[in-house]
């Protein structure tokens, strides 16, 4: 399989994004502080001047996140030059307004008006600058070359055991033997599928109840799969496999190795602006020495941190005997 | 009519393996001779059940099928087993160096009746044979009494003695001999159990300390006091430095 290599197109960083902000907040902390220590002959003194100096930034510095994530929606939509211009601009603005207006409200001495604009524009160049490598490091041709690791990974095992349910079918129950190819080719067609960056959570559940078919005719009365999806919302947008995969090691490592039957819950609902998605499984002991799970997990993590950045969460714990796993993303719908 | 038993913890696995059989029995005439649908169910149901062959998945709950065979191993009416597995190619390949054999699923009725007209021709697989192809090390170790296996949980085994031809096995509650090498053992069980004289191996987890013995014998001058059994073993002077590391090393 050849990896397709998008080029790279220059967007400016969503200003919205939590993890663009946090980066911002730090990049021009660091910077001030640099300056103090600079500036200063020892660290007590470095200290205190970083002190004075983020009284004096950081208000400029909350003005100006919040004029960029009410812009964002614009920036979005032009050039990457126009919009660099126009963040200058912004940037140039609101520190003239801000020198401007602090001596009504401070009477202390302040900094020449022209090298606040001077170091306001390169400090914001340069965090423009590093932002771009950081886009440029989590570009989709990274998380297409994640997703095709994934899909890639598809279980033999799985495989063959389905195809031999198939024809276990065949004679007994020809129609079912039938569905149940469908169902294969369903499956198969979406881990084989060109690298998508979003799917519609419908599909990705459609998948789901494919994969649960499968199963469910191998493992029969061993597998019991509780689904409370009322409050999924269809139409949210997620990166492809996020759930499947989670599903598969639920019951791969919950369900396969134990001789009792086994219960799995998969439950997908919407809060406010958040999707949670949670799939539980039996946590059996002596299954802990079967490798395969980190990797689906670890993959997952690492495509949900690229569409999301840190947005997103995905964490797991046992108790009273239970794996879970638990996602959550921001809720997104696609467009009707 | 070769007997068949059949292992496999899926229902369509099963069914279809009796489609098969059916549809080679001109070929090959065969009868049932049993079903499970885990390890630990056929080394119940398969003693006394007059298979001849086993047909065995090795990918099953409760124990896999690798384990299975070494323990049926001791039955002296041990079935000839032919290996069944969807994908695994680790035990494919140790099945081919230790010339085992086996079948791919989905199976084809072709290769089914070749499998069983050898396995009628050949015998069961050996002991040896069986442990070379494993790749880890087994959860139970076991004792064939007439048309039953007994199992005992490697974990329950609170130490191993070799007297003359055979191996006294200790649990808390129980005592077994079992035929097997205490040097084998000790390499199958590496950590979990550590030798304190050229006779017996202990069970570390087992281990509550040491005490000085009476004297005067020219090994016995430790003893090792043990979880749930009040029997004392001596230590030998050969192997108490490196015991009283692993002492140390307790928390």
């Amino acid at each position: 399989m050849s990896i397709r290599q998008k080029a790279f197109s220059d967007v400016l960083p969503d200003f919205r994004n939590l993890g663009v902000i946090a980066r911002v907040l730090v990049a021009v902390n660091a910077a001030a502080a640099m300056g103090a220590l600079f500036a200063a002959a020892s660290p007590a003194q470095a200290l205190e001047r970083f002190v004075a100096m983020a009284a004096y930034v950081e208000p400029l510095l909350l003005l100006t996140l919040v004029a960029l994530f009410l812009l964002s929606p614009l920036l979005q939509r032009i050039s990457y030059a126009a919009g660099f211009a126009i963040v200058l601009a912004v940037v140039a603005a609101l520190a003239a307004l801000y020198q401007g207006l602090l001596p009504l409200v401070v009477a202390e001495p302040l900094p020449d008006a022209w090298r606040t604009l001077v170091l306001a524009g390169v400090i914001a160049a340069a965090v423009l600058g590093l932002l771009r490598l950081v886009a440029k490091a989590y570009s989709p041709a990274l998380a297409e070359a994640r997703l095709q690791a994934l899909q890639a990974r598809i279980r033999p095992h799985f495989l063959f055991n389905s195809l031999n349910a198939v024809l276990a079918l065949i004679r007994r129950d020809p129609r079912r033997a039938e569905r149940t190819l469908e169902d294969l080719s369903d499956l198969f067609r979406t881990l084989m599928a060109e690298p998508r960056q979003f799917v519609r959570l419908a599909d990705e559940i459609a998948l789901l109840e494919r994969y649960a078919g499968l199963e469910q005719l191998r493992l029969g009365e061993r597998l019991r799969i509780t689904w409370e999806l009322d409050a999924a919302p269809s139409d949210a947008l997620l990166p492809p496999l996020v759930l499947q995969p989670l599903l598969e090691n639920a019951v791969f490592h919950g369900v396969e190795p134990g001789t009792a039957s086994g219960e799995v819950l998969v439950r997908i609902e919407r809060r406010g602006k958040r999707v949670l998605a949670r799939i539980e499984n039996p946590y059996l002991e002596a299954e802990q020495s079967r490798a395969g799970n980190r990797m689906a997990l670890d993959n997952i993590r690492e495509r949900l941190a690229l569409f999301f950045d840190a947005e997103a969460r995905i964490h797991t714990h046992v108790a009273d005997g239970r794996y879970r796993v638990e996602i959550e993303i921001p809720y997104r719908a696609a467009r009707a | 009519m070769i007997r068949v038993f059949i292992a496999d913890d899926e229902a369509p696995a099963r069914e279809r393996l009796k489609e098969l059989l059916e549809d080679v029995a001109a070929e090959v005439p065969t009868g049932i001779a049993g079903e499970a649908t885990n390890g630990l169910e056929v080394l119940e149901r398969l003693p006394g059940s007059g298979a001849q062959v086993l047909l065995l998945d090795i990918q099953m709950p409760g124990m896999g099928g690798l384990e299975v065979a070494r323990h049926l191993a001791l039955l002296p009416e041990a079935p000839t087993v032919v290996f069944v597995t969807a994908h695994d190619r680790h035990a494919v390949e140790a099945f081919e160096l230790n010339a085992l054999d086996y079948l791919l699923k989905p199976v084809r009725a072709a290769r089914l009746a070749a499998a069983l007209k050898k396995a009628a021709a050949g015998g069961a697989p050996g002991r040896e044979q069986l442990a070379r192809a494993a790749s880890g090390a087994r959860e139970y170790l076991s004792v064939a009494e007439r048309h039953r296996i007994v199992l005992v949980p490697v974990r329950d085994v609170v130490f191993l003695r070799a007297e003359q031809k055979y191996v006294t096995l200790r649990t808390r509650t129980q005592e077994h001999l079992i035929e097997e090498s205490l040097v084998a053992l000790e390499r199958e069980f590496a950590g979990r159990f550590v030798r304190i004289h050229r006779n017996c191996l202990v069970s570390r987890a087992a281990i509550r300390g040491f005490e000085r013995g009476g004297g005067g014998e020219d090994e016995a001058h430790w003893l090792v006091v043990l979880e749930g059994v009040a029997e004392r073993l001596p230590v030998s002077r050969r192997q108490w430095p490196a015991l009283r590391e692993l002492l140390a090393e307790k928390p």
